[in-house]
């Protein structure tokens, strides 16, 4: 009976192509919205998840501003990784300094860190060694860059055992690090980083010295919360629980700010194209109504001769939904297409995300039976004298 | 077998009431051809819908094939007319995006047969009207007189106890309207009941007896 409706509804659907084809444009247009937005949406949260993550997630930075006359010497740093919570330590001043060689000059972060960074901030060397131990306690003048420093201002990538200027002093390149392909470098504002021991920092500024105002700190395991109260909780004790004294910037933090408003703007966005979706399922309501009053012959005929009144009202109602589903359908594969065309054109890369594809499925199924069920009802309840009498 | 015991009708026209049917006494044996012949307004067509199944009496019983009709839900009722009653009417009533071959078969559909036994049960009727050949035809495209061909057929590919016509020839000349009443006698004498209601009255004559209607009552005439 159900493929006979199917069949039925099919022929009268094709009997009237443009009208059904324009009914069809309003889901289509709806579902296209629908899936296109929420994956764009996606994919862009995706991205920057991606960035923050890079940025070092199992991380947390701290900046001292008074240290009530208990500094944090550079040598009392390892005092917070004897809990077992914490991994790494390294200092992270940074400065802005001037960068040059005979090729070009550029204003560069430099950062006094220790050996530790590297791995606190997962960082990858493309050539070259990182900063070691033997560097900060000679105080050597030596300095690890980044692949856009070495590009941009010495010219080429393999620069290893060269010098360049930094403020003016000759600093050995002994390291290159790998080019980081997240946007982190944009987001943080300087795309030409250097990293030196920070004994040789303390030299090269004059707001630098052994008192450590700035470290980040490797978590072991996920807990992020928990090691940031237990960091505070030491600060505090060193501070005379003085809150203001430092400032802890916890990275997964802003992972779930930025999760929290890419949500927020994923359900708005959803929220719109689904106000088009139910403007589409108003329009088939409209048009199967139409349909309905002119076809009440037929509707008589086929009571006379032995439909009854369920066997209208799915053949009407199958016809509603295969409006919708064939409009979904259409949809789906246009915002497909729509995506494809995108990736090619953008760098992010977008998908198509099965969950919304699932999402205008249900949601043209329920607009179908919803917007479908009043004209099928109102064609069942069809007096059959009357309906064979009108003309 | 038809009886109509007592059948009354009565609808509202603009809040006036017009009684269709009162106390209205009928017999139809089982294989008989009857023809119901009455002026417009005499209750004919109410004599119809009651007989066809497609409306129920407000009063008095009415049972077909021994089996009274009554209490029947709308469903109830398309089934019987599914199955029992075969109707041929005035203006054919084929439904035009649809092949001569899809309407004989629709009934079938609804009387869920299988689809190779409808496609044997189409064909077999399409051949007695003598339009299998033209099977794949819409409506538009054949003439007044085989579309009520394709409807005959229709009526006949359900194998119902009841033939019922509305003046099946009212929309057709002479000539075809013959041929029509022609497929009527060769209908009646496989043993089919038929009941054909017309206000012609060469075409009522033609049948067995004649059942003469007047506001609302019927009257039995033998020929």
């Amino acid at each position: 009976m159900i493929a006979q409706s199917l069949k039925m509804a099919l022929k009268s659907i094709l009997s009237n192509k443009l009208r059904s084809f324009l009914t069809m444009l309003g889901i289509i247009i709806g579902v296209v919205s629908l899936v296109v937005l929420v994956s764009l949406v996606n994919g862009a949260t995706g991205s920057i998840t991606d960035s923050i993550n890079a940025l070092g997630n199992d991380m947390l930075n701290a900046t001292i501003s008074d240290d009530h006359n208990h500094p944090v010497k550079l040598s009392e740093l390892s005092e917070f990784t004897e809990d077992d919570m914490f991994e790494y330590i390294a200092p992270s001043t940074a400065s802005n300094v001037a960068a040059s060689s005979t090729y070009a000059e550029e204003t560069v972060q430099i950062t006094g860190t220790t050996a530790a960074y590297m791995d606190i901030h997962g960082l990858k060397l493309q050539q070259g060694r990182f900063l070691m131990k033997p560097d900060l306690d000679n105080h050597s003048n030596v300095a690890v860059i980044n692949a856009d420093l070495a590009t941009d201002v010495m010219g080429r990538n393999d620069v290893v055992g060269e010098s360049i200027k930094l403020d003016g002093k000759k600093f050995l390149i002994v390291g290159v690090l790998e080019e980081d392909d997240s946007s982190s470098g944009a987001m943080t504002g300087n795309t030409y980083t250097a990293l030196i021991p920070y004994t040789s920092l303390i030299r090269l500024s004059e707001n630098v010295n052994l008192n450590v105002t700035s470290f980040c700190i490797s978590v072991n395991g996920n807990d992020m919360d928990a090691a940031e109260d237990r960091l505070e909780t030491m600060l505090l004790e060193r501070f005379e629980q003085d809150e203001d004294a430092f400032s802890i910037f916890n990275q997964s933090a802003i992972a779930e700010a930025m999760d929290s408003v890419t949500g927020t703007l994923a359900l708005l966005l959803g929220g719109i194209a689904g106000i088009s979706l139910l403007v589409g399922g108003i329009g088939i309501m409209n048009i199967m109504l139409v349909s309905v009053t002119e076809r009440t012959r037929e509707i008589g005929i086929r009571k006379a001769v032995g439909a009854g009144r369920g066997t209208i009202m799915m053949q009407f109602l199958i016809e509603a939904l295969v409006i919708s589903m064939l409009g979904c359908l259409i949809g789906i594969t246009v915002s497909w297409i729509t995506i494809e065309r995108i990736n090619i054109v953008g760098d992010v890369n977008y998908s198509l995300s099965s969950k919304v594809v699932l999402l205008s499925i249900t949601f043209s199924v329920g607009i179908g039976v919803l917007f479908g069920i009043y004209p099928a009802n109102k064609a069942a309840k069809k007096n059959p004298i009357e309906a064979l009498r009108y003309n | 077998m038809i009886i109509f015991q007592n059948i009354s009708k009565t609808y509202q026209i603009g809040g006036e009431e017009v009684h269709a049917l009162s106390h209205a006494n009928i017999h139809i044996r089982p294989e008989e051809f009857v023809s119901i012949i009455g002026p417009s307004g005499s209750g004919k067509s109410t004599m119809m819908t009651i007989m066809g199944c497609l409306d129920t009496p407000d009063e008095g019983q009415y049972i077909l094939d021994g089996q009274p009709i009554e209490h029947y839900t709308e469903s109830d009722l398309a089934r019987i007319r599914n199955r029992k009653i075969g109707f041929i009417f005035q203006s054919f009533h084929l439904i035009g995006n649809m092949s001569a071959e899809e309407n004989v078969e629709l009934p079938l559909i609804y009387q869920k047969l299988s689809a190779r036994e409808r496609k044997e049960r189409v064909k077999e009727s399409l051949n007695k009207v003598g339009l299998y050949k033209r099977r794949s035809h819409k409506p538009s495209q054949l003439s007044g007189g085989q579309q009520q061909r394709v409807a005959i057929a229709r009526a006949m590919a359900s194998e119902p106890s009841l033939y019922l016509a509305d003046e099946p020839t009212g929309n057709l000349d002479s000539n075809t309207g013959y041929q029509i009443m022609s497929l009527f006698h060769e209908l009646h004498e496989q043993g089919n009941t038929i009941v054909l209601i017309t206000h012609d009255e060469s075409v009522a004559s033609q049948a067995e007896r004649s059942i003469r209607m007047k506001d609302g009552y019927a009257k039995e005439v033998a020929v």
